[in-house]
């Protein structure tokens, strides 16, 4: 075939698609659903990590979302939905190209995700330029929000609120007087762990750790020297793990808090005996100790093989928001878009209803109390 | 700066160093070894640590050792460490030899310069990591604890711990042995004489494969102790374990004097202690710059390092 005919066919092709795709928002309209030109279904995306260094982290999420829509389409809707996880390995350098693949398919309406904060600042501005609404039940960067992206909605509290709450968790709660905040230097640790500091008024010792570095004997030498009796740290799970760790192995007896990134049972792999009577906070809701949680929770085992994870249960919320939509008929980017910006969803972890920034109103944050077993009991800081 | 930290807690951050240092030097036995007799740098070195590790971990999983809760003493406790520093020095040690054979050999053998070496050196470790990575994923792995690490007495405001203390009793007797057996037995002649000149030990009839083949056993025997006591220590490991820990004992083996046994172990303290003593002063994210500022100023008066380059002057 030459390239003339060839082009001729494709043309051809084209025209008749369009037509079909006519012919069925044509048939569908009467159903008063419009669906974007060229689908017969649409597609809700999850866009994060999938595989690399923070896959599992992304796979939780992923899932949570798959769930929803797996549910929607087994109650045999007039307007089927797929699910599409689009894996950006949680690599920020990866996001831009990845975010243009996925607003070139008009079928994709609404995205969970970004999964993480990271990859959020390069791909939200791509999906704001196109209009496709995200809601991310995960990245938890204070600053994604003060871009004005009309498109960015967040279903959990930030790191502002987090770091807010662990402070008075810390004063009220523990009672402690004499804090140590170490953190990871990372952009997501430090900017807790300065939260924490500023809200608790004065700590006792202040440091960064090198995340990479297996040995924390200056830190912990240092938190000994200042008699701390509760000890915060801003960071990920292996690290927090290591430092509870050699803390208690070298006689430091103080409380142990961290957060949502040490929520995962990475922790208790790395702190091993020292994880009991840790305490994290998180924005990320104890799925077992909600209503209608251990329901949720049965399906996502019975879907998956494995335990509902970290913000799993968040994602299923904001996949079940843009299902209630196109449930609505709300069924391209823009009403979508238009329709999650202001209706109010009663999700499983709390009622979703968003500020005009994307904020969600009326965050919560939830301590969880690590047992001696490993597992977690969490609790809403009041 | 605070220096309430280093005069309140010195002999606890001494104590620290010295542990951190041991396995340094042990590590940086195999990089000086094997500089000493081929003029190479093996940056695969770091891996047979890991592979260390790995191996240290695989012998407590035969042995069904809970990660925590089963804490052992006297000779039980004796039998495990033995056991599982056995298993990590064979491990690494047949891993090392097999390097040899596979990066190196038939580099060498081909008249492959020193720089083609170097980057045989570099993928094997790239090549070691990742498999290890795909084989046993990318998390931490956790190594049980089987003795109790309580305080047995106070020295100086240092509390002198059972796990801290295996490890730097080890650490020196295995290096004595090594010295001994270098300074003292035939085949520890044969290195010595490669070390030298191997043109004219050849001349002399000693086989230099073999010598060879010796050199990476003996580095990767120490690599291996390294992984185990690591493991008692740190109780973690992973794929990219090695990386960091490579760089710092190769850091000890220049900073003591690359191709001196003694150098290994005077450089791999002296940076476990200034690690310790400089995160203490300037903040723990500090600790590798302190260290490396010490290396260069060292270098800059003793370009060959502390106690000088050369292994001949090592023997007893």
């Amino acid at each position: 075939m030459n390239i003339r005919t060839r082009r001729a066919v494709s043309t051809a092709a084209a025209a008749a698609l369009a037509l079909g795709a006519l012919a069925v928002s044509a048939g569908s309209a009467s159903a008063a659903a419009k669906l974007p030109a060229g689908c017969k279904t649409l597609t809700i995306a999850f866009f994060g990590a999938q595989t690399g260094d923070a896959g599992n982290l992304g796979v939780n999420i992923s899932q949570g979302a798959k769930l929803a829509v797996a549910q929607y389409n087994a109650k045999k809707p007039k307007i089927k939905v797929k699910f599409k996880a689009f894996d950006s390995q949680g690599d920020p350098a990866q996001a831009g190209a990845l975010a243009q693949t996925v607003i070139k398919d008009p079928c994709i309406v609404g995205v969970v995700g970004p999964a993480f904060s990271g990859e959020s600042a390069v791909a939200d501005p791509i999906f704001n330029r196109v209009g496709l609404p995200i809601i991310t039940p995960s990245a938890t960067n204070p600053a994604l929000s003060t871009n004005h992206w009309k498109i960015f909605h967040r279903a959990v509290a930030t790191d502002a609120i987090q770091g807010t709450y662990a402070a008075k968790y810390i004063k009220t709660v523990l009672k402690g007087t004499k804090v140590a905040v170490i953190d990871d230097a990372s952009d997501y640790g430090k900017g807790l762990a300065d939260i924490v500091a500023a809200k608790l008024g004065k700590t006792v010792a202040r440091e960064s750790i090198d995340p990479k570095a297996q040995d924390f004997s200056s830190t912990v030498a240092k938190i000994k020297n200042s008699g701390a009796t509760v000890v915060y740290y801003g960071g990920y799970y292996a690290e927090a793990g290591r430092l509870a760790k050699q803390l208690k192995d070298n006689g430091v007896n103080a409380k142990f808090v961290s957060d949502d990134g040490a929520l995962d049972p990475g922790f208790v792999t790395a702190a091993g005996a020292a994880a009991a009577g840790a305490i994290v906070t998180a924005p990320t809701a104890p799925v077992m100790d909600i209503k209608g949680g251990p329901a949720y929770a049965a399906a996502y085992k019975k879907a998956f093989g494995q335990d509902s994870g970290t913000y799993s249960a968040e994602a299923y919320d904001c996949a079940n928001f843009f299902l209630a939509g196109i449930k609505a008929h709300k069924t391209t980017r823009a009403a979508l878009q238009k329709y999650v910006s202001t209706a109010t969803f009663v999700g499983l972890t709390k009622r979703l209803k968003f500020s005009s920034t994307g904020e969600i109103e009326g965050a919560a944050i939830y301590s969880y109390v690590y047992k001696a077993d490993g597992s977690t009991k969490g609790a809403l800081i009041k | 700066m605070d220096f309430s930290t280093l005069t309140s807690q010195f002999g606890s951050l001494t104590f620290d160093g010295l542990v951190l240092g041991a396995i340094y030097a042990l590590v940086a036995l195999g990089y000086t070894l094997v500089y000493g007799v081929l003029r190479l740098i093996n940056f695969a070195h770091s891996e047979i640590f890991m592979l260390g590790t790995y191996g240290a971990l695989f012998a407590t999983q035969w042995m069904h050792i809970p990660p925590f809760g089963d804490n052992r003493t006297g000779l039980s406790l004796v039998l495990t460490l033995v056991a599982v520093s056995l298993v990590a020095m064979t491990v690494s040690g047949t891993s090392a030899v097999l390097l040899e054979r596979i990066a190196y050999r038939r580099l060498r053998r081909r008249g492959g310069s020193r720089l083609t070496a170097l980057i045989s050196a570099i993928g094997a470790s790239l090549f070691l990591q990742e498999a290890i990575a795909i084989w046993r994923g990318r998390n931490y792995e956790a190594f049980p604890r089987f003795l109790e690490k309580k305080t047995l007495f106070t020295v100086f405001g240092a509390d002198i711990r059972t796990d801290k203390l295996i490890i730097v009793v080890s650490a020196i007797a295995m290096m004595w042995a090594l010295e001994r057996f270098i300074s003292r037995t035939r085949l520890g002649r044969g290195i010595r004489a490669v070390a030298q000149s191997p043109e004219t030990s050849i001349l002399m009839g000693v086989n230099i494969d073999r010598v060879i083949t010796l050199t990476f056993l003996l580095g990767g025997i120490m690599a291996g102790l390294a992984g185990a006591l690591n493991e008692v220590y740190y109780e973690q490991t992973r794929f990219s374990i090695g990386v960091i820990l490579g760089m710092k004992a190769f850091t000890a083996a220049v900073l003591g004097g690359i191709g001196n046994l003694r150098g290994a172990l005077l450089g791999g303290i002296v940076l476990g202690v200034v690690e310790s003593y400089g995160g203490a002063v300037f903040g723990a994210s500090w600790r590798d710059v302190v260290a490396f500022v010490i290396l260069v100023l060292v270098l800059m008066f003793r370009p060959t390092g502390l106690l000088g380059e050369t292994m001949q002057k090592a023997r007893a």
